[in-house]
Parts: C-alpha cells; sequence; structure tokens
C-alpha cells in the first residue's frame, strides 16, 4: 500500500517543520523528491540525509519567474513530474483595520498565487502522463477564520476553492487535486508559546496534544498514492478533533 | 507535403477523441462537430506541437476551432 516506487514529488517549503516531514514520508515510500525552498543550507542538510533520489532546488517563490521556472526545474532534475505538494506558506499578522497592503499582498503572492502557478505549471506533463497528484497544505484557519489573520486565512481558502476547480477540471485525466489542513502542529513556533498559551490552545483540541508534522506528512503519502485515485478535490482536516468539518 | 500535414493531423484528431475518420473534414469544428470538451482542445493542441514540432502559444490556440484551422497554423508555422 501506498508505494510511490518511480513517482516524482516536488515540495516546495522543504526547509520547514511539516514540508521536510512531508519530503521524508514521500521520500521513504520510494519517490523521488526534490526539495524547493529558501534556506538552501536546510534543503541541502535534508537532501544529504535523505542520500539518493533527492534534488535541492531552491527557489523564493515570491518572485514570479522563479516560481514559473520550477516546474520545468523540477522535471528536468527528476525526468518527470507526478505529484506536487504546494507546501510553502507564510504569515504576516496583524489585526484587520490594521493590515498593510503589503502585508495582504506578500501572503497572498506566497501562499496562493504561487501554488497556482506551480500547478498550471505541472499540469501539461500530468496531463500527458495521465497521472498526476496535486496537495496543497492549507490550513483549519482557512475554513474556520483566525482573528489577526485575515491575509493568511483568505489564502488558505483561496487554496481550497482552487483545488476544487482544478479537481473538477482533470479529474478525467486521472490528475486528483486534494488539500491537507493542519490544526496546530508542534513546530519552533508552537515550542516558543508560554504555559498558559499552551494551555489555552490544549483546551480547544480534543486530542489533547499538538499534532505531529509526521501526521500531516501521512496524510500527504496516502493523498499522493494510487489508493486515493478516487479522492478528489477533498480537504483532510488533521486537527485532533479541534474543528470538524 | 501539405497534404501529408492534413493527414497526419487528421489522424491525431481520429485516435485523440475517438471519431470516424469521415467526420474529420477540414471544416468540422472540435468543439461543435466533434465532440471535443475544452480539455480536449488543450491536448489536441499538445499532441500537435509534439507531432509538428510547432509552438502554438496560447492566444493562437484559442483560434483554432476547426480542423482547417489547425492545418493553416501548422503550415505556416512550421520550420
Amino acid at each position: 500500500m501506498f508505494d510511490l516506487t518511480g513517482k516524482s514529488a516536488l515540495v516546495t517549503g522543504a526547509s520547514g517543520g511539516i514540508g521536510s516531514e512531508i519530503a521524508r514520508a514521500l521520500h521513504a515510500q520510494g519517490a523521488t523528491v526534490a526539495l524547493s525552498g529558501t534556506r538552501k543550507d536546510a534543503l541541502d542538510g535534508l537532501a544529504s540525509e535523505l542520500g539518493e533520489r533527492t534534488h535541492v532546488l531552491p527557489c523564493n517563490l515570491a518572485d514570479g519567474e522563479a516560481v514559473d521556472a520550477l516546474p520545468k526545474q523540477a522535471e528536468e532534475a527528476m525526468g518527470g513530474m507526478d505529484i506536487l505538494i504546494n507546501n510553502a506558506g507564510l504569515t504576516r499578522d496583524n489585526i484587520f483595520m490594521r493590515m498593510k497592503d503589503e502585508e495582504w499582498d506578500e501572503v497572498i503572492r506566497v501562499n496562493l498565487t504561487a501554488a497556482f502557478r506551480l500547478s498550471r505549471g505541472v499540469m501539461r506533463g500530468m496531463m500527458k502522463r495521465r497521472w498526476g497528484r496535486i496537495i496543497g497544505i492549507t490550513s483549519v484557519v482557512g475554513v474556520t477564520g483566525n482573528p489577526g489573520q485575515a491575509n493568511y486565512a483568505a489564502s488558505k481558502a483561496g487554496m481550497i476553492g482552487m483545488t476544487k476547480s482544478i479537481a473538477q477540471e482533470v479529474a478525467s485525466r486521472n490528475i486528483t487535486a486534494n488539500c491537507i489542513a493542519p490544526g496546530f502542529i508542534g513546530s519552533a513556533m508552537t515550542d516558543a508559546l508560554n504555559e498558559d498559551q499552551k494551555a489555552r490552545i490544549l483546551s480547544t483540541i480534543p486530542a489533547d496534544r499538538l499534532g505531529d508534522a509526521r501526521e500531516i506528512a501521512s496524510a500527504a503519502v496516502y493523498l499522493a498514492s494510487d489508493e486515493a485515485a478516487y479522492v478528489t478535490g477533498q480537504t483532510l482536516h488533521v486537527n485532533g478533533g479541534m474543528a470538524m468539518i | 507535403m501539405s497534404e501529408d500535414i492534413a493527414e497526419r493531423l487528421k489522424k491525431i484528431v481520429v485516435e485523440h477523441l475517438g471519431v470516424d475518420a469521415d467526420k474529420v473534414t477540414e471544416n468540422a469544428s472540435f468543439i461543435d462537430d466533434l465532440g471535443a470538451d475544452s480539455l480536449d482542445n488543450v491536448e489536441l493542441v499538445m499532441a500537435f506541437e509534439e507531432e509538428f514540432g510547432v509552438e502554438i502559444p496560447d492566444d493562437a490556440a484559442e483560434k483554432i476551432l476547426t480542423v482547417k484551422d489547425a492545418i493553416e497554423f501548422v503550415k505556416s508555422n512550421q520550420s
């Protein structure tokens, strides 16, 4: 089950907590992985940990030309492009009344526009090969909203709508498009919270713990696999029960 | 040579859309007469590009509505 031998995957934001676990998990299932991100040192470190079947393709997703070039680079490096993981994202939190145009624009550009351009860029090859997986890492806040994150929530909700449209357009070509919506996942960012903040967050999570990035990666492996061929246009919520939608 | 292009192109259309060869006349519209949807159109254009070694940009592809349009494009753009 869930064998990805012979498949090629591009993971954006692969130097981050969730992105690196997704890359590890896809690789462990046999996929060749292209690791993209802005921190080349971290990407190189992950690549040497994984060993063969690994390529490092640094890219700044705020740079439209670089984004358009990335699918081709990945295809050339790996000899194909079967699985795209739109994982990279950033936050520029501010209360809505004070939110600056730049804060809005930057989040939309990196989280949503880059995902659009990358998905468009990989589509041709997937159509030809009659097989493809497009997986967007969205967020629970894209569905529930979150104070201080109007830009981020909009970008993540946008990703869900885009994914559903892609799914309808290309389902007949054996290409699926799905999202994974993580809840609170343990990371450097959540480590920095104080005890009070942690207790408050945990009180909203029935599972009474933060999620592990590997639990997001497992969902990605499933959606990338042949076994998930009949699942498309969906958002898989991985959040310990904090939002049941 | 031009006959050859037309024949090769029609063959692609027949194979891709699964229609009878005699339906693929020069004036046949991919969508109205041959049952193609917009995604089929994109794939046909990709197949033409591959077969004839031409690049068909999006704005040109949008104007290729009939078999004849495709033949004309390939004829005037093939090096």
